[in-house]
């Protein structure tokens, strides 16, 4: 029996996109596991777990990368001498390093 | 009472997760996916990175100038009907019988609009509204004003907004008369005793209690109200124009009307992560506001 995914429309981009959010919740939930989640109060005054904080940062890293390119587009800033045109990079992946900070940030404080 | 922890019972919760995974998880990949392909059908798709969402997000194109005026659609219709209907639910709860034979006739009638299906209210506001042989159309033309939901924004904005209060404002009333009805017999006597206007009554006894049915009632009616579809399509089709045409609407006309795939994608997307978000912001309020009475 084979199954036929041809619709779901696969691309290497978006599949390393899953992978690594599978990860991160396979991740989570080993840890949750072994130490379990206390919750606490951080500077949005709300009880907070660790699950809670991965959410928010996720929810809030997607809305960074969408204001970003809203706001300020996806234009190239460099190109990496890879291949013979070289590999030109976004200027969106600065949102994805602010996303990281913020990430930090709410696991921090939050 | 000490209850033994063991998470092997959460093997049980499997089932259940791999019908989500049929049903919800696996077509949502399926969408990221397109949201960033092409296709003009065929199951032949081309990459687009993020060429659909750079569109959507710039108001000037297209199709941001589409998911734009739909958002502000969605949130206007919205806001005006959680206006209406939260103050309206509010005052019929508190003029609701609270005892005899009225209680009974009261809850059967202020449940009927709730339990007629979508499409039969659109259906029924639709012929209701219409000018030629609807009652409420040919009643307000007839009364020299000019009512047409099918060529006039205001007249199609005024049938689907009525149309939604009258379905939903007996959700809000019938929240807020089960919560009127906790509150003890005691709070009230002592309002006498201390000679508390009717005002001071509402605002410092009735108020204060029906915060909590309040907040689950503005939130189901958000959520409602902000994924419409049914009725204005049955009612106005989106028209005169595109000035009823909410998110959902859109989305539809976008993914099975143009089979515009990619476009779509992108769209329902960002229209996900923002119902996810006031989800989320809702019920972190309600759960906070439930802890915070305990304590």
């Amino acid at each position: 029996m084979s199954i036929d995914i041809a619709w779901m429309a696969w691309t290497w981009q978006t599949g390393i996109f899953f992978v690594l959010l599978a990860a991160t919740l396979t991740v989570m939930t080993i840890l949750a596991v072994r130490y379990p989640e206390t919750e606490r109060i951080g500077i949005l005054r709300i009880p907070t777990t660790r699950g809670d904080r991965l959410f928010i940062s996720l929810l809030t890293a997607a809305f960074i990368h969408l204001i970003f390119l809203g706001f300020l587009g996806a234009e190239p800033m460099f190109s990496l001498p890879l291949g013979e045109d070289g590999l030109a990079v976004s200027r969106l992946w600065l949102a994805t390093l602010l996303s990281l900070l913020n990430a930090t940030a709410i696991f921090k404080w939050v | 009472m000490d209850k033994p922890i063991n998470n092997r019972a959460w093997f049980l919760v499997l089932p259940v997760f791999i019908i989500v995974a049929f049903n919800a998880i696996l077509p949502l990949m399926t969408v990221v996916n397109y949201s960033v392909q092409d296709t003009f059908g065929n199951n032949e798709f081309f990459w687009n990175g993020i060429g659909w969402f750079t569109e959507l997000l710039d108001p000037s194109t297209d199709l941001g100038g589409r998911f734009f005026d739909s958002l502000g659609r969605n949130f206007m219709f919205s806001g005006i009907i959680l206006a209406i209907q939260v103050p309206l639910g509010i005052l019929v709860s508190l003029a609701m019988p609270k005892k005899g034979w009225g209680v009974a006739a009261c809850l059967v009638i202020m449940a009927l609009p709730l339990l007629v299906p979508w499409n039969v209210v659109g259906t029924i506001w639709q012929i209701f509204a219409r000018g030629d042989i609807g009652l409420l159309g040919y009643i307000v033309n007839a009364m020299g004003l000019n009512y047409n939901y099918t060529q006039d924004v205001l007249s199609a904005w005024i049938t689907i907004i009525v149309m939604d209060v009258w379905h939903w404002t007996s959700l809000i009333a019938l929240l807020c008369y089960a919560g009127l009805k906790s509150i003890p017999d005691a709070y009230y006597q002592a309002a006498r005793i201390d000679g508390a206007s009717r005002w001071a009554v509402f605002r410092t006894i009735e108020l204060p209690k029906l915060r909590r049915v309040l907040l689950i009632g503005v939130l189901l009616r958000f959520m409602d109200s902000f994924m419409i579809y049914t009725e204005p399509f049955v009612v106005t089709g989106g028209g005169p124009g595109n000035s009823t045409t909410g998110l959902s609407i859109d989305l539809v006309k976008l993914a099975l009307g143009q089979f515009d795939l990619g476009r779509a994608a992108a769209m329902s997307i960002v229209y996900n992560l923002i119902i996810l978000t006031t989800c989320w912001i809702f019920y972190t309020v309600m759960v906070n506001v439930d802890a915070e009475r305990k304590s």
